[in-house]
């Protein structure tokens, strides 16, 4: 809340005015004149919009990363937020709808659903404006105006995981999910498989908190797993992982030697103070809302495609920051299996049943 | 106090008020309930602030903002219902909000001493060190009138102080009163019993209807007629004799009945009691002593641990009280607001509250109030129930007039039994007097009458036999033409048992 | 029904126009444009056939859990377990409207029953308890929430097998969802639902001011005591009141299920629906007729407030700002009556001055 209502006071004091298609409804006609003026002055009539789902685009995670690749898209074309990008914020499921309609109703050219639970909103949507250009995050939606965007989650998680299966101490390491689904056991596979394939000894405690905006579960869940020694955890539960670098810098205060692997962005900064974050596995929705943007005004919006980013387009990964508490070695054994996955000479598992083949493989 | 005027909204509560209290003088505020008695004292006592008039005390004009400014000036209140901490030890009450220090404790010594003190001097004797909860209710308005007097009051406002004492404790506190005066101090009487003004007071004011009637002097000229008079604005019809009974069958009779209240305790031990056709059997009895839970019993609100209640012959006990109520009991509850209305329903909807469900009112499960609204228009008709039309919420009547409505409700269906408790509680003389009318009707009727109540003389007036109520027994049974309001006060407070004769 | 007097409207009309106020001085001081955003509010709830669409199909299920709620009230309790209610009424639905392939005129009305039946199952429990052992219906209500939260997750999960947070769709002939409706308002998700709701709230009325329970259930919501004098069963009343109460609950969740979604997604947190039934049925006054115009404003507060967001890039919060306030002016209603009542005091005796 505090930071949307950051966002749009910094979008008044960059000297907007506020004008819009409905306030000329009411009979406002001057100021509508005048921001049609200026806005065509920009030389862009480009509209981009995105609808957060209900984390809200302060959610330290995809909705925000996904806003931040609208925002540099906006600022690299001289397009003004609220204008020529702008978020509609969801505060119930309900919301999703109507708001993908308002947006296709006032003409963005490129309207985002961001997370898959809008799958079914964006495909009604999308046939009830099939003159709209729509595209969706983490899902398939097959309609020839809805681009579908999704990311090879179980590469980056692969790497993370290797980090924390050379990195552990204790050989135990730990997994919270945020809901249990498809997606989320991407991230899963993906991190059991690259712990696995670097130290087959360790266990890994794999938990899922069925919720995605509770930080007490997740530092109940994070306590009991570091209670029992798991040094390092891995999370894929969005606000909910906010309760387990809580629990990680109370113990690190203590004196504990535990750590977070941050997820969708880089959380170095929320292991700060104490520093409890070893690394993170960084899924650039903001690279894949920046290019989907781009194509689309250059004129080569791709309908009824799936988009799949990956290690090879950088879609995925580890963050910069790694190299803070990751050693060289450890890095560069990352860079190996890198190369590996990129080469296609290793596939890391989306599935439970993925990952049973490849444990065989290991074995 | 002069011309006091108080206003609450458009409601004037006190219109022009008039009251001079002369030192030394037991002053009586006479009025009807609802007539302004309490506005004018809580004026008084700065717990209102007035619309025009003012008040002096000893000459000097006054503002009373809050009750502390009355207090500094010497006016101390008596409340009706006591506020005293249950816990605490009748010093301890006394002391409250004033205690004597000694550094940052409470100087219990000088504090007992003190209480002592003026506990002899005023000839109101207590024990200092027992506790609120162990002592009577006269000891509590003990602990009351202390409380003001060791705050230095001259002017003491006794507000309807012998609304729960027995008659014994109520020639007790006469005799304070009186002792009072001697020492010095003045006493403003709020009551609406006419026989204890005539005891006591020297002069006497009457309002009615917020407005000033009169003062009089309390002497050989005025009479309880007369000042009924003043109270009312026209002449009562005080003590009508009423025709002497003629019982029949036995209606209702209860066997060696055993109760427990609602904290376990049993507090009707094993009660016999027969009440005849034709008869109004009044119950005396000191509040608590059983009363509550033996109509609870009767009327089928409690069951009781053991013992029979037989209605006409028949085996009751226990039933529900919609089975009661079909087995031919009507009950006049004593909470006429708590039991016997439903405040926010109409007066039409209330007029069916135990045969909403039978027909005409009730078809197929769906109401007919059409018939709900003919009835209730007859029965208010037939009752002089005051009321602007029969859709005003129950809340909005006098309370005489929710009296008279529960009473044609219950009467309406002719039951056998008629339990009425406590029915006059806090109604003037002149609904008081339609109300006992209406019990003697239904004696005529040849229905059985049990009555309970706390105030002798009703019993004494309008029974056919008087049934002494203690600890949950029935101590003595009298023929009110043959027995004193003493003999009965003594048995009220357990001092004769085994007198069970008829 | 009972006249209203012009107490009883003027404390929710002043109420709305007071929370309208508050919400215009907080987008004062966040520094946007209270008329520009109050014009682009108003046209996301009535300003078109759309916006109308999407305002009614958020009104059903809160007529629905202002209608449980209220119901409780008038017979003296307080159902805070309507947003537990809401979750097992619309699972159930769901269940039936995934897992039989029935003609749509057995469905659908089965689902509904369905619904129904669940949540007043769950509603007897602390209706029961209420009863039995006195234990306060507020307590044990809010209790069968959660339970009702992580059940209807362990059912969604367990039962009806959910792999991706989100169920697969209903059956169509178990939905209420109407194209006819949603193309007559240009794409909103306006369902048949609205109008079980409104007859809902006719069955309410008729329940509770023409039938012979309905008295017994008002008077002992009124005062108890009297209506245990008077020979009625309070511990039954208690237990029907809470059953029915579930019913109406219940019903909201099928709105959801059959209608705006078709579907139930897995959830950590509460759907809201039953606890703004409390603030409906607070500014609705307990009525029929107060319950679905509140529902209504409440709901196109709402959806007007996802307008305000692209009409006049006013968060959406703002609406929350503002039905709080409304609910708080309501619930204060005695101080607003304090203060009319003064104002005519001084005005009578300022006349008498002169």
């Amino acid at each position: 809340m505090m930071n949307k209502k950051k966002t749009i006071l910094s979008a008044l004091a960059a000297g907007l005015t506020l004008s819009t298609v409905l306030a000329a409804c009411g009979g406002d006609d001057n100021e509508g004149g005048s921001s049609n003026g200026e806005g065509g002055g920009e030389g862009s009539d480009f509209k981009v919009a995105m609808v957060t789902d209900t984390g809200g685009v302060d959610d330290k995670s995809f909705n925000q990363s996904a806003w931040e690749g609208l925002t540099k898209f906006g600022e690299d074309n001289d397009l003004t937020e609220n204008e020529g990008f702008k978020y509609l914020q969801s505060a119930k499921q309900a919301d999703y709808q109507p708001n993908l309609q308002q947006l296709a109703r006032d003409n963005f050219n490129l309207i985002y659903g961001i997370g898959f639970l809008m799958a079914e909103d964006v495909k009604k949507v999308a046939d009830q404006f099939p003159d709209n250009n729509f595209a969706i995050v983490d899902m398939v939606v097959d309609a020839p105006n809805v681009a579908s965007i999704t990311f090879k989650e179980q590469e980056g998680s692969f790497l993370v995981g290797v980090i924390a299966g050379l990195s552990t101490t204790t050989d135990k390491v730990g997994f919270i999910g945020g809901v249990e689904s498809d997606l989320i056991k991407k991230f899963e596979n993906g991190f059991k498989a690259g712990v696995m394939a670097v130290n087959p000894d360790a266990t890994i405690d794999v938990k899922y908190a069925e919720d995605f905006n509770s930080a007490e579960k997740g530092t109940a869940i994070a306590s009991g797993m570091y209670g029992s020694g798991s040094d390092i955890i891995y999370h894929a539960a969005g606000g909910t992982g906010v309760g387990v670098f809580t629990e990680a810098k109370n113990r690190k205060k203590n004196g504990e030697d535990v750590w977070v692997i941050g997820v969708d962005r880089d959380q170095y900064e929320e292991g700060l103070p104490e520093d409890v974050t070893l690394t993170s596995m960084v899924k650039r929705v903001d690279t894949a809302t920046y290019e989907v943007s781009k194509q689309t005004m250059d004129g080569e919006f791709p309908g009824g495609e799936i988009i799949e980013f990956g290690l090879k387009d950088e879609g995925v990964g580890i963050a910069e920051t790694s190299d803070k508490h990751v050693s060289q070695d450890i890095l560069d054994k990352v860079e190996e299996y890198r190369t590996q996955l990129v080469d296609g000479e290793l596939t890391a598992p989306a599935t439970d049943a993925e990952f049973e083949e490849f444990m065989k493989n290991v074995k | 106090m002069l011309n006091i005027r108080k206003e609450f909204g458009t409601f004037v509560a006190n219109d022009n008020i008039t009251l001079q209290l002369r030192k030394g003088e037991i002053h009586a505020l006479l009025g009807e309930n609802g007539a302004g008695k309490s506005t004018l004292m809580n004026v008084l006592f700065g717990l209102y602030q007035p619309e025009g008039g003012e008040i002096r005390v000893h000459g000097k004009k006054v503002d009373i903002e809050n009750p502390n400014i009355a207090n500094e000036l010497g006016i101390g209140m008596v409340h009706q219902h006591f506020m005293l901490v249950e816990k605490f030890t009748v010093t301890e009450n006394i002391i409250l909000g004033l205690e004597p220090k000694s550094g940052v404790t409470i100087d219990r010594d000088t504090a007992r001493k003190k209480v002592m003190e003026i506990s002899e001097q005023y000839g109101l004797k207590i024990d200092p060190d027992a506790k609120i909860e162990d002592i009577s209710v006269g000891m509590q308005q003990r602990v009351e009138i202390l409380k003001t007097l060791y705050r230095g009051a001259d002017i003491l406002i006794f507000d309807e102080p012998t609304a729960v004492l027995t008659p014994q404790e109520i020639q007790e506190l006469i005799q304070i009163m009186k002792r009072l005066i001697a020492e010095g101090k003045s006493i403003i009487l709020i009551t609406h019993k006419l026989k204890e003004i005539m005891q006591v007071a020297d002069r006497c004011t009457v309002i009615r209807r917020g407005r000033y009637i009169g003062t009089v002097e309390v002497d050989e000229t005025v009479n309880e007629d007369s000042l009924a008079e003043m109270m009312v604005g026209r002449e009562v019809n005080f003590a009508a004799e009423y025709s002497k009974a003629d019982p029949q069958q036995v209606v209702l009779d209860v066997q060696g009945l055993v109760v427990k209240d609602s904290r376990g305790l049993k507090v009707v031990e094993g009660l016999d009691l027969q009440i005849r056709a034709g008869e109004v059997l009044g119950i005396a009895g000191i509040d608590g002593n059983g009363q509550t839970e033996l109509i609870e019993s009767i009327s089928g609100l409690k069951k009781p641990e053991s013992g029979k209640v037989l209605l006409n012959g028949k085996d009751v006990t226990g039933h529900t009280p919609r089975k009661m109520t079909e087995a031919g009991i009507g009950h006049i509850p004593q909470d006429r607001h708590k039991h016997g209305l439903v405040l926010d329903y109409s007066i039409r909807d209330n007029m069916v509250l135990q045969t909403y469900y039978k027909e005409p009112f009730s078809k197929r499960g769906l109401m007919n109030y059409k018939a709900v609204a003919e009835k209730a228009k007859a029965l208010i008709e037939k009752f002089d129930v005051r009321t602007p039309s029969i859709d005003v919420a129950a809340r909005a009547l006098s309370g005489g007039n929710q009296q008279k409505a529960i009473i044609a409700r219950e009467v309406d269906r002719s039951p056998d039994l008629l339990i009425a408790a406590q029915p006059t509680r806090g109604l003037d003389v002149g609904a008081i007097e339609f109300i006992h009318e209406q019990l003697i009707k239904e004696r005529e009727k040849g229905r059985a009458v049990l009555l309970i109540s706390f105030e002798l003389d009703e019993i004494l007036h309008v029974s056919d036999r008087i049934a002494v109520l203690y600890e949950g027994k029935i101590v003595g049974i009298r023929d009110p033409k043959e027995t004193t309001e003493q003999e009965l006060g003594f048995l009220m407070a357990g001092g004769q048992r085994g007198d069970e004769t008829e | 029904m009972k006249k209203l007097s012009l107490n009883q409207l003027l404390i929710p009309f002043l109420s709305i126009i007071l929370g309208l106020l508050v919400g215009a001085i907080v987008m004062l001081i966040g520094g946007y444009d209270p008329v520009q955003g109050f014009i682009s509010l108003f046209n996301g709830m009535f300003g078109s056939p759309y916006a109308i669409g999407e305002t009614l199909r958020a009104a059903a299920p809160l007529i629905f859990s202002g209608l449980a709620v209220a119901f409780a009230f008038r017979t003296g309790l307080f159902n805070i377990g309507v947003e537990g209610q809401v979750l097992i009424g619309w699972v159930a639905a769901v269940y039936v409207g995934i897992n039989f392939d029935l003609p749509m005129f057995i469905h659908l009305p089965l689902a509904l029953l369905a619904a129904m039946l669940a949540a007043a199952i769950w509603a007897f429990v602390p209706g029961f308890l209420k009863a039995k052992f006195y234990v306060h219906e507020v307590i044990t209500s809010i209790m069968m929430n959660y339970i009702a939260l992580y059940t209807t997750n362990a059912i969604l999960r367990n039962i009806i097998g959910v792999t991706n947070e989100r169920t697969d769709s209903i059956n169509e002939s178990a939905s209420l969802a109407s194209p006819w409706l949603q193309e007559l308002t240009t794409f909103s998700r306006l369902h048949w639902g609205v109008l079980v709701a409104v007859l809902a709230a006719i069955v309410y009325y008729y329940i509770l001011q023409r039938t012979t329970l309905g008295y017994e259930l008002r008077a002992v919501g009124f005062n108890k005591h009297a209506s245990q004098y008077a020979g009625m069963s309070v511990n039954r009343n208690i237990v029907l009141s809470f059953v029915i109460s579930g019913m109406f609950a219940g019903l909201a969740g099928a709105m959801e299920g059959l209608g705006t979604f078709g579907s139930m997604t897995l959830s950590a947190s509460f759907t809201g629906v039953g606890f703004d039934g409390i603030a409906v049925a607070l500014l609705g006054a307990n009525t029929a007729i107060g319950v679905v115009l509140a529902a209504i404003l409440f709901a196109g507060l709402n959806i007007g407030g996802l307008a305000m967001q692209l009409g006049a890039n006013v968060p959406s919060e703002l609406v929350k700002v503002i039905i709080a306030a409304i609910v708080i002016f309501v619930a204060s209603g005695y101080a607003i009556n304090y203060v009319i009542d003064k104002l005519k005091g001084n005005r009578k005796k300022g006349v008498e001055k002169k």
